[in-house]
């Protein structure tokens, strides 16, 4: 057998391509399910503590500071895993995906607040004081003056994390969650070759590289530039 | 409560795992000494030829750089590792690591580099080159220092990152902090290890995120 042809055998072997893309696609399913659940919590809690974090309350604000820092300063796989073997014994039994799920969400929450909170000290303190002047409300002006100009600038940095983090789904193979990866490991062992891997490691860059070349875009399109 | 405290924070279990947890300390800070210099360095090549002149290699470099930003590290971590094998390719852990790290630690670097250097004016090259320097000459000691200090906060909270992801190696069995404490974990039946290595995560890396946090604020003004 020549080269080229044990390759293929190690990594395309078409047999186990038929066998295994059922599982695999279940995977994708399982991973955008969790990617997409993660998104919509993460970024609405970090919208959520970056308003709350405008009020301005000492107290709140130390709390939320708190978080962030040891949100960011964590890494993911820890939380998982502290979350997974402790709360169980604890007496709380969530199922792997949910733990995945609120753990990533968390951290994409504390990243999140921390860009959305940037997006609105960078709006200049005289928007605030036009708003306030005409007669809207503290939240008004949030909402419609602040808010609107905070998040364009935002945009390109929060998409780039959260392709960041939602790649961590991944993780959830070490508790058992049945996503790409799982599906993938899972098949090498049983076939005793690397092509379920292989077609795991594709399944992921057909899942996020349309994602990281829009933040690519992004980038280019909004230019978040500091100088 | 009781009950909680036992389970996370149980200072006797804690004492018990510390030896095996800083053993474990003690392997992460050699991976980031390894990995960070590594991803520097491969990130500085990187962005050198995704800024080629000739477009197939800045397309290239591209996309390859863009491939390695969509496959999640342990991914990459886990074909290394165990992947390669059967095609004849055998790494140690700790080699493994390295590759992955490499790959995609460079990515993220050598976007960074990129940012940093495209941020630096075109007047910089053209007036540098016309006193004569060469072209290494102009990127080493007039381009990227500029660069560098406008993508500083940048490339720490990367860094931070990469400090974070070294927990993936407990997936290869690399008995790093993470992969210690499980163990200490899964011999005891107690979380108090995870959280004792969680707080060791913390105390490293909590002063980093203020100070990136710090810096980014003050480019912002």
């Amino acid at each position: 057998m020549d080269a080229w042809s044990r390759f293929l055998d190690t990594f395309f072997k078409r047999e186990l391509i038929e066998q295994y893309l059922p599982s695999i696609l279940k995977g994708m399913l399982v991973t955008v399910e969790i990617a997409l659940a993660v998104v919509i919590t993460g970024i609405a809690l970090g919208l959520a503590l970056a308003v709350v974090r405008a009020w301005r309350l000492l107290p709140v604000n130390a709390l939320i500071v708190v978080f962030v820092d040891a949100f960011r300063a964590l890494p993911p796989l820890v939380l998982v895993l502290l979350v997974f073997f402790g709360l169980p014994n604890v007496g709380i039994n969530l199922p792997s995906f949910a733990v995945l799920w609120v753990v990533l969400s968390l951290v994409l929450a504390a990243f999140a607040e921390e860009i959305f909170w940037a997006g609105i000290l960078s709006v200049p303190k005289g928007q605030w004081e036009a708003a306030r002047s005409t007669g809207f409300g503290w939240l008004a002006t949030l909402i419609y003056i602040v808010l609107p100009q905070a998040v364009r600038l935002t945009v390109p940095p929060l998409t780039n994390r959260t392709v960041a983090i939602t790649k961590n789904t991944a993780l959830g193979t070490v508790i058992g969650v049945p996503e790409i990866l799982n599906q993938a490991t899972t098949g090498q062992s049983f076939s005793g070759n690397a092509t379920p891997l292989m077609m795991g490691a594709i399944a992921y860059v057909v899942l996020f590289i349309p994602v990281v070349a829009l933040g690519r875009f992004l980038e280019t399109r909004f230019a978040w530039r500091r100088a | 409560m009781d009950a909680l405290l036992q389970q996370f924070f149980n200072l006797e279990i804690m004492a018990k795992a510390l030896p095996l947890v800083l053993a474990g300390l003690r392997q992460t800070v050699v991976l980031c000494l390894v990995v960070i210099p590594l991803g520097l360095a491969g990130g500085l090549l990187f962005a050198l030829v995704s800024l080629s002149s000739s477009r197939a290699t800045r397309w290239s470099m591209i996309a390859a750089i863009d491939f390695f930003r969509a496959i999640p590290p342990l991914v990459l971590l886990i074909f290394v590792y165990s992947g390669l094998p059967f095609a004849g390719i055998r790494l140690s852990p700790l080699a493994a690591v390295a590759v992955a790290f490499f790959l995609n630690t460079s990515s993220y670097y050598g976007e960074i580099y990129r940012a940093g250097i495209e941020s630096v004016a075109r007047g910089q090259w053209d007036a540098a080159r016309s006193t004569g320097l060469t072209v290494a000459q102009t990127l080493a000691s007039v381009v990227l220092p500029q660069a560098i200090r406008n993508v500083l906060p940048d490339l720490v909270s990367n860094t931070v990152e990469v400090v974070k992801l070294t927990s993936i190696a407990s997936v290869v069995a690399l008995p790093e902090l993470l992969y210690s404490a499980d163990m200490a974990r899964s011999i005891t039946f107690n979380t108090s290890p995870i959280v004792l290595a969680a707080a060791i995560y913390l105390v490293m890396l909590w002063p980093v995120v203020r100070l990136v946090s710090r810096m980014e604020r003050r480019i912002a003004s």
